[in-house]
């Protein structure tokens, strides 16, 4: 598939997105990729400033799971590192990094035989557990649909090895609801949504529905070379086009319209829904997951009372929220490439390989200073 | 546009180790202030001293010791060589400090100094001084090394001279370092046919005297860090080019895999200069001559006419323009 | 870490474990999210585990809409 990423190929892509634009002539067209690798491909190619000049403007959503894992749930983890003896905390690399008010888990003093260990999948926060069996291993489970699979295959396994200490701390979201309140609350002026494409491949095209059937907004799920990414784009231009908006499917190699079956009935049987809060979002109601049943034994949070206070503060003039949101672009908050930088991040969308604070810093040519766009913004020359 | 506040941690953690920008801000703020002498102004690899005679140093950490076309013991010699190559000088004489914890096999010492001693011979130089200390079990991590290495000068790099269509030449593909030590600790549960580039730079001292400007080899933090301090210095910007930019197929495979940027991954046999663009054409043949150097490219030049003056740019496979960002946190400690 | 790119299965054990080769690169995946996966199937890793197969027909499509859409851009 190297033609998705072809120079020429994808200049003609462009061309096609500039052309269809002009020809229905309704202003410019703003698209919520909600996928935070999405974020980074569209960035890391440079599309975003190409898109603009043809007439899409790219707003990046919630779709970072490390980003939207309110600091509660951080705070939390870094406490049972270092208020529990002999605990490993299994976790993956980003999540050591996300500031809160307790310091994070990088920096954190871990208890008399704890430590921090980062893996790169949940498996091998198993593989732990078996090694260090006079220890507690607490896997940091954060991710959405693509990743809850792997974690609930864990729990699954923990259980049926009887491996009495492990656990796993459950950052586990969904991705349509956020979609639902993002919609509802009317906060953002959206063309259309780019779905996530892997995400999909677990939970196929059916959870989108209610995007088109209530509210009339055109879609696609796109894969993440730069090739998808532009055809799911004019797929989307299709639709606004003709006026039938749907749940589109560019990524038609990798998503099969019902999902993973296998996926899905791992995770309705070790896992089952619940109310979560959402950093930036607040509380979604069922937008969360926790496991059920006997696999609740696995559960870190009644393991060791955990009592997750949902509204810990984030760091003073941190922003994320309102980026997680998309009301505002991350060079719009204060504190971007001043006191939060890649070196010293105040909030998570700075800490996230996939974060849109880290990715705009990272990739975004500075074209204007970040003073130049206030005043810019303060005037009203907003899209 | 850096951030200009930033708190001192109280404590080194590993990520000031990976040679990004945590490291300099370390440098900056605590070593270069404790010694203010010219021959550190602009950090340069090597230092030109009086008498034409260039002097380094450098420390070896890597872990493990042992790796796919290498060991400690040719990193310690071609790194300390390739620091004199770069800054302008013929490697000639070595300093050689062995730091050994207690229980460290003896079979394993000698395999490392007779690739000490073979990698001398490739890059004609010799090892004349040396010291050794053993230190408790548990107080050093089996062994390290700490080189000197003393040159003759030949050339001045001289980032001031230049210009907007200077030309950049990248020696060979990027990362086969990174990956060979990667798949040496069984890191991620990789596995591929890759050794390590680590090798001498000597083949490059000739295009000193034909006028390269300025050259540095690609070692922590990869080639983005390196361009990224060097465009810094000047009043012009620096642009590479995505689609020219040599990477092995292993490489590629493993960093796409890993989700790693090849332009961060360290080499310790690559580098990149910066050729006058009336020169540029017959410099990149002079390297593709030589056996190290036959996958060698233009991947970009200096420019006026994009972006602002200290900025590095990627011109991407899409046809767009961004930031490419010197390292800041650590993808892999003890690399070198 | 592991972004999801699509990769070639080598061998699966009977614990449906093994390894995927990308350009070279092996790697070792657990296969039990997948229906029926062989030796040679193109799959989708994500955190260790394949979650999709790559559907070659799909995939042939994709590419005859580009050379569609560059041939009417072309005119």
């Amino acid at each position: 598939m190297k033609e998705l990423r072809d120079k020429k190929v994808l200049q003609t892509l462009l061309q096609a997105v500039g052309h269809r634009i002009s020809r229905f002539n309704r202003g410019r067209v703003r698209i919520m990729e909600v996928c935070g690798t999405h974020t980074m491909t569209i960035h890391r190619y440079g599309l975003k400033e190409l898109l603009e000049r043809a007439g899409v403007d790219m707003i990046s959503g919630p779709g970072c799971p490390v980003c939207i894992t309110p600091a509660a749930v951080h705070e939390a983890a870094i406490n049972l590192v270092a208020g529990r003896r002999d605990l490993i905390l299994a976790t993956f690399g980003d999540m050591t990094r996300v500031p809160t008010r307790c310091g994070s888990l990088q920096t954190a003093i871990p208890a008399e035989g704890s430590m921090v260990k980062i893996v790169y999948s949940p498996q091998e926060s198993l593989a732990l557990a078996a090694l260090h069996p006079d220890k507690d291993v607490v896997f940091f489970g954060a991710g959405f649909e693509t990743t809850i699979p792997s974690i609930a295959l864990a729990i699954k396994e923990a259980a049926a090895a009887g491996l009495k200490r492990y656990a796993v701390l459950c950052a586990l979201w969904l991705i349509p609801p956020p979609l639902k309140a993002i919609l509802e609350s009317g906060e953002v002026k959206i063309s259309g949504f780019l779905y996530p494409g892997h995400v999909s491949a677990i939970i196929g095209l059916e959870p989108y529905a209610f995007i088109p059937r209530e509210f009339g907004l055109p879609g696609a799920v796109a894969g993440f070379e730069p090739g998808d990414i532009l055809l799911g784009i004019l797929n989307i231009l299709d639709q606004l086009e003709k006026g039938n908006p749907e749940v589109g499917l560019e990524y038609k190699r990798v998503v099969s319209p019902r999902g993973n079956r296998l996926a899905l009935k791992l995770m309705d049987e070790v896992l089952e829904v619940k109310d979560a809060v959402w950093r930036g979002l607040g509380l979604i109601p069922r937008s969360g997951l926790k496991p059920k049943g006997l696999f609740s034994d696995w559960d870190a949070e009644p393991r060791f009372g955990l009592k997750i206070e949902a509204d810990s503060a984030d760091l003073a003039g941190c922003l994320c929220g309102e980026v997680l949101r998309g009301l505002i672009p991350p060079p719009d908050c204060r504190l971007f490439g001043r006191k939060c930088a890649p070196e010293t991040p105040q909030g998570p969308c700075m800490v996230s390989l996939e974060g849109a604070c880290l990715v705009y810093y990272k990739y975004t040519l500075r074209t204007e200073s970040v003073k130049a766009r206030t005043k810019k913004r303060a005037k009203g020359n907003r899209p | 546009m850096r951030a200009s506040f930033s708190p001192e941690p109280e404590r080194i953690s590993l990520e000031v180790g990976s040679g990004g920008l945590l490291m300099r801000r370390l440098i900056d703020r605590h070593i270069l202030p404790a010694f203010s002498n010219p021959y550190l102004r602009g950090l340069p690899d090597a230092s030109h001293l009086p008498g034409g005679i260039a002097f380094t140093t450098d420390g070896f950490v890597v872990d493990p010791l042992f790796f796919p076309g290498g060991d400690i013991g040719t990193l310690a010699v071609n790194g300390t060589v390739n620091d004199l190559v770069v800054s302008g000088a013929r490697p000639e004489f070595l300093s050689l400090a062995l730091i050994l914890e207690e229980g460290l096999a003896t079979a394993d010492l000698a395999k490392i100094l007779s690739s000490i001693r073979k990698a001398a011979a490739k890059a004609r130089v010799r090892v004349v001084t040396g010291d050794t200390k053993v230190v408790r079990r548990g107080q050093a991590d089996k062994l390290y090394i700490v080189t000197a290495g003393v040159g003759r000068v030949i050339g001045r790099p001289d980032a001031a001279k230049i210009r907007p269509g200077d030309k950049l030449i990248l020696t060979g593909p990027l990362g086969e370092h990174s990956l060979a030590v990667m798949l040496a600790r069984g890191d991620f549960g990789l596995a591929a046919g890759v050794k390590s580039d680590c090798a001498p730079l000597n083949f490059l001292l000739p295009l000193w005297p034909q006028g390269a400007r300025w050259m540095r080899d690609i070692t922590r933090g990869g080639l983005a860090t390196i361009l990224s301090e060097l465009a810094e210095r000047l009043p012009f910007s620096v642009r590479i080019d995505e689609d020219k930019i040599p990477v092995s197929r292993p490489v590629r495979g493993a960093a796409e895999l890993l989700g790693i940027d090849p332009l961060y991954l360290a080499c310790e046999g690559r580098a990149v200069i910066v050729a006058p663009i009336k020169k540029a054409g017959r410099m990149l043949a002079a390297v593709r001559h030589h056996p190290q150097g036959r996958k060698a490219e233009i991947i970009g030049e200096v420019t006026k006419t994009a972006g602002r003056p200290g900025e590095l740019l990627l011109a991407t496979l899409a046809g767009g323009l961004r930031l490419l960002e010197p390292l800041t946190s650590e993808i892999l400690p003890r690399i070198c | 870490m592991c972004l999801g790119i699509p990769v070639k299965i080598l061998s699966i054990d009977e614990n449906n474990q093994g390894e995927v080769d990308y350009l070279g690169t092996r790697v070792k995946a657990g296969f039990m999210l997948l229906d029926t996966p062989k030796v040679g199937d193109w799959v989708i890793v994500h955190a260790g585990y394949a979650i999709s197969r790559l559907d070659e027909n799909e995939a042939r499509e994709t590419l005859s809409l580009l050379r569609e859409i560059a041939e009417s851009e072309g005119r």
